[in-house]
């Protein structure tokens, strides 16, 4: 399965950013290999508005089936939920440390939105 | 002759000069409340309203058994109101700006314009004065195309006065353009220069003639006087930080009502403002 990690940097050893939609990476871990593909997200970073929207349809588009990250705005919410994606919000650490605490199961699916949408 | 009142800074007295100016010439004016947000200049005029308005602004609606989501409406969009996750289209109407590009490129006509409520217009009189004001539904974050609407409401006055939002962002530009004249209400103070530099920024972008009025202005330093001169900014009236005004202010009373001597003042601005213009319009 590939679960899309937002990141502060392009490895598995760099932290995971709190932020989704203007995260300047996404990580797409392969959960069995632990491969791994980074997308550069920095046409989101400025984006005016919508960040969020277009960052999970790009992860939605790559196939990755779980999002793990900070805070997951409600427009997020609403598109990653659209294309029947689940989210893991209030990950914090390294990129490889959240997935490890995925796979051990030791995580909850949100079922909201925990951040408000930026205006 | 539309005039604009606006100001960078909330709070320097707008709606004080917006209401006296547009009670002073009286009839044949229109005064407009573009302060969509938070209009308040029905509190020192007591309209009478006879006409309210429902104000929408077009969102795209898609027809699931035409759409075959080919994500041309997604590319298209700027903000991004669009998207196509799986096979399915979602749109976010609070980010939609009405540009209909997604009904134009939808190659199987799967999408149709739909409504979002903006707000209200109402309109009516206050004696001799007319008026309109345009109140955004609490929730929504889009003003201009509803700024936009009550502008359109002219009425046939002679003299249209505009109360502007504060600040330099898209629902002052929408309130200011397309003025003859804007009127820039500052404070001599250290906050009020600097977004008053903003604003004076953003209408000579617009290309417009504007001048000042300095309220309290025997309060603060003389930055503003001093920017003024450096920038050739016409001084058209100073209002003094009199505990008079202050008073009338605070029980929703307009300068000229309690000082009618004060109808002189702004009818003069009013005179400085039409000679302005008229020299404008000469010079080009």
């Amino acid at each position: 399965m590939i679960v899309a990690v937002t990141a502060k940097g392009t490895h598995l050893s760099d932290e995971v950013d709190p932020r989704f939609g203007r995260a300047p990476y996404i990580l797409l871990v392969d959960t069995e290999t632990m491969q791994y593909e980074t997308l550069d997200n920095s046409s989101n970073v400025n984006a005016f508005k919508g960040a969020g929207i277009q960052a999970a349809t790009m992860v939605a588009d790559k196939g990755a089936k779980v999002l793990l990250t900070g805070y997951c705005g409600p427009n997020a919410f609403t598109t990653i939920q659209a294309a029947g994606m689940k989210v893991v919000s209030d990950v914090t650490g390294t990129v490889e440390e959240a997935v490890k605490k995925f796979l051990s199961g030791k995580v909850q699916y949100s079922e909201n939105a925990n951040t408000e949408g930026h205006w | 002759m539309i005039i604009s009142i606006a100001s960078g800074k909330g709070g320097t007295g707008k709606t004080t000069v917006a209401t006296n100016l547009a009670l002073s010439l009286g009839k044949g004016t229109r005064l407009l409340d573009c302060d969509v947000e938070e209009p308040n200049a029905h509190l020192f005029l007591y309209p009478e309203i006879t006409e309210t308005e429902v104000v929408t602004t077009g969102i795209p609606v898609v027809s699931d058994e035409l759409c075959t989501a080919c994500k041309k409406c997604a590319e298209i969009c700027r903000f991004r109101a669009l998207t196509v996750v799986g096979k399915k289209v979602l749109v976010f109407p609070e980010l939609c700006h009405s540009c209909g590009g997604c009904v134009v490129v939808c190659p199987e006509n799967a999408i149709t314009e739909g409504a979002r409520e903006l707000g209200v217009m109402e309109s009516g009189h206050c004696g001799e004065l007319g008026f309109s004001q345009g109140r955004l539904r609490v929730g929504e974050a889009m003003s201009p195309p509803l700024i936009k609407k009550v502008r359109t409401h002219h009425a046939g006055a002679k003299t249209i006065i505009i109360d502007a939002p504060p600040g330099t962002s898209c629902p002052v530009i929408a309130a200011m353009k397309g003025s003859d004249f804007v009127l820039m209400v500052t404070e001599p103070t250290p906050f009020g220069l600097h977004d008053l530099k903003l604003a004076v920024e953003a209408v000579r972008v617009l290309g417009i003639q504007s001048g000042l009025v300095i309220n309290r202005s025997d309060m603060g330093d003389d930055g503003v006087l001093e920017y003024a001169k450096e920038e050739g900014l016409p001084i058209l009236l100073e209002i003094p930080f009199d505990r008079k005004i202050a008073e009338a202010y605070s029980c929703g009373k307009p300068i000229v009502e309690i000082m009618p001597e004060w109808k002189n003042e702004f009818r003069a601005l009013y005179q400085r403002i039409e000679k302005l213009v008229q020299n404008g319009r000469n010079a080009s």
